[in-house]
């Protein structure tokens, strides 16, 4: 496997006032990977992301994104990074590729460009029969391709997906989760947060953050066997709730 | 008596066949899941369950009574939580809870006990004097799902009410459905996410407008017909391409550091050392795999097709 590292972080924290959302984070992400982020409501999953993308200053510690620091470089790491959110943030009423021009324009590409990057992701990302339907009736399923099209027009190395699978059928989902596997098999890097435990069950690792800091990370299967629990969701529940939950009765 | 009791429903929405004909019969007592994506008409069917849409054709009874014709005695008995519950952005949580309180006319030596037992479960309580708009996406999801179980209605009807939570408060929120259930409650709830079936009762897989499963969790899983196995190798890829060639496997899928594959029938261990030898040591190990309900959908709908 390719051990180069496209996600760095070394005791990364953040403050805001006295709380510290982000604790002494360390975490090393390889290119190729699947990397899932999981952690409860205000665990501080949202604030570290921001941080990776340049869009929130740390307080303390180191950390680099496509070899850029994220301190010095924001704008370059912009450039190399995708997001896709969990409610895509597509034009409804523009048709799949009008959505695509209008996403390559954001991203500064030219219209050549933009018209080879199409053609690519088109076929890439399975487009075709829905090129001129509009955005709006286009299944659930195929919203979900486009939202990740767009977010790889730039071609960046790095993709951010917020629990990207929220609500599909399981025969899209699955087929979605190929494509990420095809995807990061040509060399890119994929951030995935998720509270749906299943969904984790695809990543090739997962991190798990509670109260700032990263308190389990490893394969699924290693930490199934590390926590004897036979799903991920027993052993974020066991890591994360156990104490709180024998104090509840 | 069933609590709910659905004969041949039909809703279209204009030219969409929103539910094609579903019957379905929930008993008294039951917490009963609804369990399929979106666009698979589960809003639909609750939302008539609650009187609020009137069938194209068919009959929806609530504990006995027609949904058409009795609005007002149903709505009485019935709590309902909608996708996009309204909260009062203005108010604190706490308010809130009081003010659904005072609307349910729940019993004030009822009402502290109730308040107290809701802010454990939602983990709420830090934040009750914060205004319910300055909350984020998660917290609404369970201060809508607190104001809706502030009463114990006869008939509990929820849509989605697990969206967006984390699953630490999914689990206490499906620890309180049970014991709603367990104090005598029916309750019919709607998800996307195919393991939260196995904390149901019954389920009606949805599909399409469609019921294509109907049973416990645990009859659907034992009804699914093919072998499973958890396979590990070296170049998972690869081990994929060689397994889906194989005349006896039915279905593989890629698990991040492991491969699913579904046999037509048990392989024995000379198949495995066939294909171990085959692989040119890339299939290192395989357990046995229980499926689970996304599975079982899957398979449904495969057979549909």
């Amino acid at each position: 496997m390719n051990r180069q590292i496209s996600v760095y972080t070394d005791q990364l924290t953040r403050r805001f006032g006295k709380f510290v959302a982000v604790d002494g984070v360390s975490i090393s992400v390889y290119r190729g990977e699947i990397f899932g982020f999981l952690g409860a409501n205000g665990a501080g999953k949202t604030t570290l992301i921001r941080m990776l993308c340049g869009l929130l200053k740390p307080s303390g510690g180191e950390g680099s994104v496509a070899g850029f620091d994220i301190k010095e470089k924001s704008e370059q790491i912009k450039k190399r990074i995708g997001y896709m959110s969990q409610r895509f943030s597509l034009y409804a009423d523009l048709t799949v590729t009008e959505n695509i021009h209008f996403y390559g324009a954001i991203y500064g590409l030219a219209k050549e460009e933009i018209r080879q990057r199409e053609e690519e992701l088109v076929s890439q990302v399975g487009l075709d029969p829905y090129m001129n339907q509009m955005t709006k009736d286009l299944p659930l399923g195929i919203k979900q391709r486009l939202a990740l099209g767009c977010a790889m027009l730039h071609n960046p190395p790095i993709l951010f997906l917020d629990e990207p699978t929220s609500g599909v059928d399981p025969q899209a989902r699955r087929g979605f989760w190929n494509l990420l596997y095809e995807t990061v098999q040509t060399g890119k890097t994929i951030f995935v947060t998720t509270h749906y435990m299943d969904e984790a069950e695809y990543c090739h690792r997962v991190s798990i953050m509670d109260q700032g800091k990263i308190i389990e990370m490893g394969s699924p299967s290693q930490l199934k066997e590390s926590h004897k629990k036979s799903t991920i969701q027993d052993v974020f529940i066991a890591l994360v709730g156990g104490e709180k939950t024998d104090q509840k009765e | 008596m069933n609590a709910i009791k659905i004969t041949n429903f039909h809703k279209n929405y204009n030219s969409v066949e929103a539910v094609k004909g579903i019957d379905l019969a929930v008993n008294s007592g039951e917490l009963f899941g609804i369990i399929g994506p979106d666009g698979a008409g589960k809003t639909t069917l609750t939302r008539a369950v609650c009187t609020l849409l009137v069938p194209d054709d068919g009959t929806i009874f609530v504990d006995g009574k027609d949904v058409v014709q009795n609005v007002a005695r149903i709505r009485a008995i019935l709590g309902y939580m909608p996708q996009r519950f309204s909260l009062y952005p203005d108010l604190s949580v706490e308010q809130n809870l009081r003010f659904f309180a005072d609307l349910f006319q729940v019993p004030a030596q009822e009402r502290e006990e109730r308040l107290a037992k809701l802010f454990r479960f939602s983990r709420l309580e830090p934040f009750k004097k914060r205004k319910a708009e300055a909350l984020s996406g998660g917290m609404k999801q369970k201060l809508a799902l607190s104001c809706a179980l502030i009463h114990t209605p006869k008939i509990l009807v929820l849509d989605e009410p697990t969206l967006g939570v984390d699953p630490l408060s999914r689990q206490e929120f499906w620890q309180i459905l049970h014991k709603i259930r367990d104090e005598g409650s029916t309750i019919l709830v709607t998800t996307s996410y195919m393991d939260e079936a196995e904390q149901c009762d019954r389920v009606a897989l949805f599909f399409k407008g469609e019921i294509v499963g109907l049973d416990t969790p645990e009859n659907l899983k034992n009804h699914y017909p093919f072998p499973i196995y958890k396979i590990y190798g070296g170049d998972l890829r690869g081990l994929k391409s060689f397994f889906d060639t194989l005349n006896t496997v039915h279905t593989s899928q890629l698990f991040g550091d492991a491969l699913h594959v579904s046999f037509a029938e048990e392989p024995s261990l000379t198949d495995w050392k066939a294909w171990q030898a085959k692989s040119g040591g890339n299939l290192q190990r395989w357990v046995h795999h229980s499926p689970s309900i996304e599975d079982v959908f899957l398979e449904l709908l495969r057979e549909q097709t």
